[in-house]
């Protein structure tokens, strides 16, 4: 089995699925469709998590390394995992199959297609975070557009145009500023093979540009302010399925982008970008904060939430700080899950009552006490309730910033707190009070099985990792140990050059 | 002695033309015959040409016969082929079904194969001409449309205009260098200024027939109002030989002078991406917005030659390719868009397309992606080769603007895109199409689609021809 590639399977199986679900005819009761899909996903599911149990936590290198030549003499197809990109890898594949059984409650029209895209956005997700070469990377980063265009045009709400827009110009300015770089890498380096161009590092003349190149396309994707503002708008008009697949993966390969590529190719400049980085984080968690507390609409509160919380990753990755990276990927796991639980959640009253308009709920507890409880935990775990997931991300986070400095940490903990108001107050008036006159217990019926299913899964992984965070930690602790270790000899090496 | 078999795709076409002219005359009712011998003629003339892989030079070496030139010829020839190929349909329905409309597109191909040979400025003049005179009266071909009409009038009038001026050009170079050749052009001219001159204005000249901006003004006008079998040609095979000729013009006799013209051309390149990215914004109809499209994208395929390198040349020649490609599959789309004998062309013809034809709206998504540019489609690669070898020079400026223009195009493809997946249906379009144009259309989509597992299948060809 040594030689099984196992990454480039993990790439194609899903493409092969909606290859298969093409071929296959869509009749009125549709089942056949989404049993072949879930089969995909989770077959993929597990073949990640054989993937995970093969992979030796002792070793900082790349792992389950394939190279193959695409283009002569030019690019290489190059695959691997480490540490860092291991656990996004899981997250990618665990998250697909819940979007794939929560689709019968708010797909109503071409599921086929609906399916096809999302497999495809499985593959591209994948793809990114396990791609070692720049330009196979920017491939599956600029692909996923497509699919994703589609599906908050096709399946979106009432604005969806406008939203799927908005979504596509946003990624692709930063995107295409990001092609310039990599280009212009290729021809300082002679090659775009990640591990090589770590090893030959750039000269630091040349990092500043290449690094803010970089960042605009990553800015855009995670969202940084101020350019966030595609994020509410995609979110609130996407399907659930859609909004879950942005909110728990999408916005995670910026923060990997960050990671891998910001930080580990450009170290001179990504040490002297920190106050801009520093700055526009902080802005995020306190400003979308306080945007959040504003909010009429659920799904737009939640989006504004996930800027937040991606500013304390970002904040975290720029510490450079073994706590702060940590943090930061620990955070990225956490809050894939927690706002995927969320956006579902909103999900199941929404395709109850076909609205989102926080004034339309009331009390809710009355009819739908299993919601209630559900809605609590990822309540809790958004904000970072220690024993939730959300508490060890923010809190390495936290730590790490406070070595940095301890300005910024004392303005990022305000944004815990502003996290803890938004969210409870959301919960409040949702779930508490008198039940709406207008809401009818016939057309509120409490969770479904498979709405349980999906949501006690989230909810279990959320406690297990917020008392037992340490499967995660000890995947990319050797990886993010090296990483802070190169980094810091980068830095000490350009100073004595210097 | 005059080796002739070197010229003998020339020599088959011109006779088959004659020949096909007398059984257009002496055979009545011969239209559709005289078609269908004109694919055999591409056909066997595109075989010819492959089998002749030598580097010759004839006539006083006025005519040359090279790697660079034995390939354009057979990307001329297998475009004229699909172009013919997947608008039969339209030409049989539109009545356009006569003995001249094949016998014209063999003498335009004839022009084009000459021009791209040409290694003198006559030569290379006689073969724009007889190429832009059968092109006016092919865009006058539905002679009872006023669009049509007009816009035969206007392409004669602008394109003898810019002749004229080519020629004057011309006359210029010849005065000051003594000769028309364009290897002695570079070691004759005594005068440079005068030179420089001349080589504007032919450049100018040439400029019109790419449709770059400034000189990019009949382009919407003619794709609009000719009929679309006569558009397709248009936005494909007389970009190819011009664009050919623009690389043995600038990269032969004026190479010396790189610095003079690089600038122009960046201009151009510059202009053109722009303009034809925000024009095409608001545009109806699908032609119309074809043709800005088309000026943004020769705008792409010039930045190629803006960087004075063999790198630069290559990526152009795979732009172009691919952008034939995508055209093709564009305009076999709309080919397609026929109910009741007539065939629709405005942006909202298309609304709800996806939900009664999901096969031909998927066709029209993943070229609609292609030619915005995003990965992993063809068009993304054509694209990126171009700015690999602009950012190998260095040229930061060219790459930053023509990468931003990209997402401004973008808007308008999505526009399409918005208009097929997520308007409201409208009536059926008809599915009894011929072999022909859904074979093109097939081809060319799967070629777009999977170009990049293996980008090399066309790559190969081009990376062999080295033109300095």
């Amino acid at each position: 089995m040594t030689n099984f590639p196992i990454l480039s399977s993990l790439i194609l199986i899903p493409t092969i699925g909606s290859i298969f679900l093409l071929f296959i005819k869509s009749t009125e009761k549709n089942n056949s469709i989404k049993y072949v899909a879930l089969f995909t996903s989770l077959i993929n599911f597990f073949l990640s998590l054989y993937l995970w149990k093969l992979f030796d936590n002792n070793i900082s290198d790349f792992q389950f390394v394939e190279t193959r030549i695409w283009i002569k003499n030019f690019i290489n197809y190059k695959v691997g995992v480490d540490g860092i990109s291991m656990l996004f890898i899981i997250l990618a594949t665990f998250i697909t199959p819940l979007c794939i059984i929560s689709v019968n409650n708010h797909v109503k029209i071409r599921l086929k297609e609906f399916l096809i895209a999302i497999l495809l956005m499985e593959t591209l997700m994948i793809g990114v975070f396990c791609s070692l070469d720049l330009i196979i990377f920017y491939l599956f980063f600029e692909g996923g557009l497509i699919p994703m265009f589609l599906i908050i045009g096709i399946w979106g709400g009432n604005r969806r145009v406008y939203s799927a827009f908005k979504f596509f110009l946003f990624t692709l300015v930063g995107s295409v500023l990001m092609l310039i770089a990599i280009i212009y890498i290729y021809w300082l380096s002679g090659t775009t093979d990640v591990e090589q161009l770590y090893n030959l590092g750039i000269d630091s003349k040349y990092q500043n540009y290449l690094w803010l190149a970089f960042f605009s396309s990553f800015a855009v994707k995670t969202p940084m302010w101020p350019v966030h503002t595609w994020l509410p708008d995609a979110h609130v008009e996407a399907p659930t399925a859609g909004s879950v697949l942005l909110a728990a993966v999408l916005l995670k390969m910026a923060g990997y982008g960050f990671i891998r590529f910001s930080v580990g190719l450009f170290p001179v400049a990504s040490t002297d970008f920190i106050p801009l980085i520093f700055t526009l984080s902080l802005i995020a968690i306190i400003y979308t904060s306080l945007v959040a507390l504003m909010q009429d609409d659920m799904k737009k509160l939640i989006a504004y939430s996930s800027v937040a919380h991606m500013g304390f990753v970002t904040l975290g990755i720029f510490t450079f700080t073994h706590q702060g990276l940590e943090g930061s990927i620990f955070q990225m796991i956490s809050h894939g899950l927690v706002s995927a639980a969320l956006f579902l959640s909103v999900g199941v009253v929404y395709d109850r009552m076909k609205t989102r308009e926080i004034k339309n709920f009331r009390g809710l507890v009355n009819i739908m006490p299993k919601y209630a409880i559900m809605f609590m935990i990822f309540t809790l775990g958004a904000l970072g309730l220690p024993g939730t997931s959300g508490f060890i991300g923010e809190f390495l986070i936290l730590m790490g910033t406070f070595k940095k400095s301890f300005l910024a940490a004392t303005i990022a903990s305000v944004g815990v707190i502003l996290g803890a108001a938004y969210m409870l107050w959301l919960y409040k008036r949702i779930i508490f009070g008198e039940l709406l006159s207008t809401i009818k217990k016939e057309i509120m019926p409490d969770l479904k099985r498979d709405e349980i299913f999906i949501l006690s899964t989230l909810a279990i992984l959320i406690i297990f990792l917020g008392f037992y965070p340490e499967p995660i930690i000890k995947t990319y602790a050797v990886s993010i140990d090296n990483f802070v270790d190169v980094y810091n000899s980068k830095i000490e090496t350009n100073l004595v050059e210097k | 002695m005059i080796n002739l078999y070197f010229i003998l795709p020339e020599i088959f076409i011109s006779l088959s033309i004659m020949v096909l002219l007398i059984i257009g005359v002496f055979k009545n009712s011969s239209s559709k015959l005289i078609y269908t011998f004109s694919y055999l003629v591409v056909i066997i003339s595109l075989a010819i040409n492959v089998n002749i892989s030598d580097n010759f030079s004839l006539f006083n070496n006025s005519y040359l016969i090279d790697d660079f030139s034995s390939f354009i010829k057979s990307i001329i020839f297998i475009t004229a082929f699909f172009v013919m190929l997947c608008s039969y349909n339209y030409v049989k329905i539109g009545n356009f079904l006569k003995i001249e409309y094949p016998i014209l597109i063999l003498c335009s191909l004839l022009g084009m194969i000459v021009m791209v040979s040409s290694n003198d400025l006559i030569v290379f003049y006689i073969g724009l001409e007889l190429q832009s005179l059968a092109l006016y009266v092919l865009a006058a071909f539905n002679r009872d449309n006023l669009l049509s009409s007009e816009s035969g009038l206007k392409y004669f009038v602008l394109s003898a205009l810019s002749s004229g001026l080519l020629l004057y050009g011309c006359s210029l170079i010849y005065g000051f260098s003594n000769t028309t050749n364009f290897e002695e052009i570079s070691r004759n001219f005594s005068f440079e200024y005068g030179v420089i001159f001349g080589m504007v204005f032919v450049l100018v000249g040439l400029a019109f027939k790419v449709s770059a901006v400034p000189f990019h003004m009949w382009a919407p006008d003619v794709y609009q109002g000719s009929p679309t079998s006569v558009t397709v040609l248009f936005a494909m095979l007389p970009k190819i030989a011009a664009l050919t000729v623009i690389i043995k013009f600038l990269y032969g006799p004026f190479l010396n002078l790189f610095s003079e013209w690089q600038i122009i051309i960046i201009f151009l390149s510059i202009a053109s991406m722009i303009l034809g990215a925000v024009a095409a914004i608001g545009q109806k109809n699908l032609k119309r917005l074809i043709a800005y499209s088309s000026i943004s994208h020769m705008g792409y395929a010039l930045a190629g030659l803006t960087t004075g390198t063999n790198d630069g040349i290559q990526s152009t020649l795979i732009y172009l390719t691919i952008y034939l490609i995508m055209n093709l599959a564009f305009f076999s789309c709309l080919l397609m868009l026929k109910r009741d004998d007539i065939y629709y062309e405005n942006v909202q013809d298309l609304s709800g397309l996806s939900k009664k034809h999901p096969i031909l709206a998927f066709c029209f998504l993943i070229v609609l992606f292609s030619l915005a540019g995003i990965p992993p489609l063809a068009g993304f690669f054509a694209k990126f080769y171009v700015f690999m070898a602009v950012i190998k020079e260095e040229m930061f400026f060219l790459a930053i603007v023509g990468l931003l223009t990209t997402v401004i195009a973008a808007f308008y493809y999505l526009r399409i895109i918005k208009v097929i997946y997520f308007d409201q249906e409208k009536e059926r379009f008809d599915t009894n199409f011929n072999f022909g144009v859904k074979f093109s259309l097939a081809f060319s989509t799967i070629l777009i689609l999977l170009y990049f597992i293996n980008p090399n299948i066309i790559n190969q060809f081009i990376l062999s021809i080295s033109v300095i």
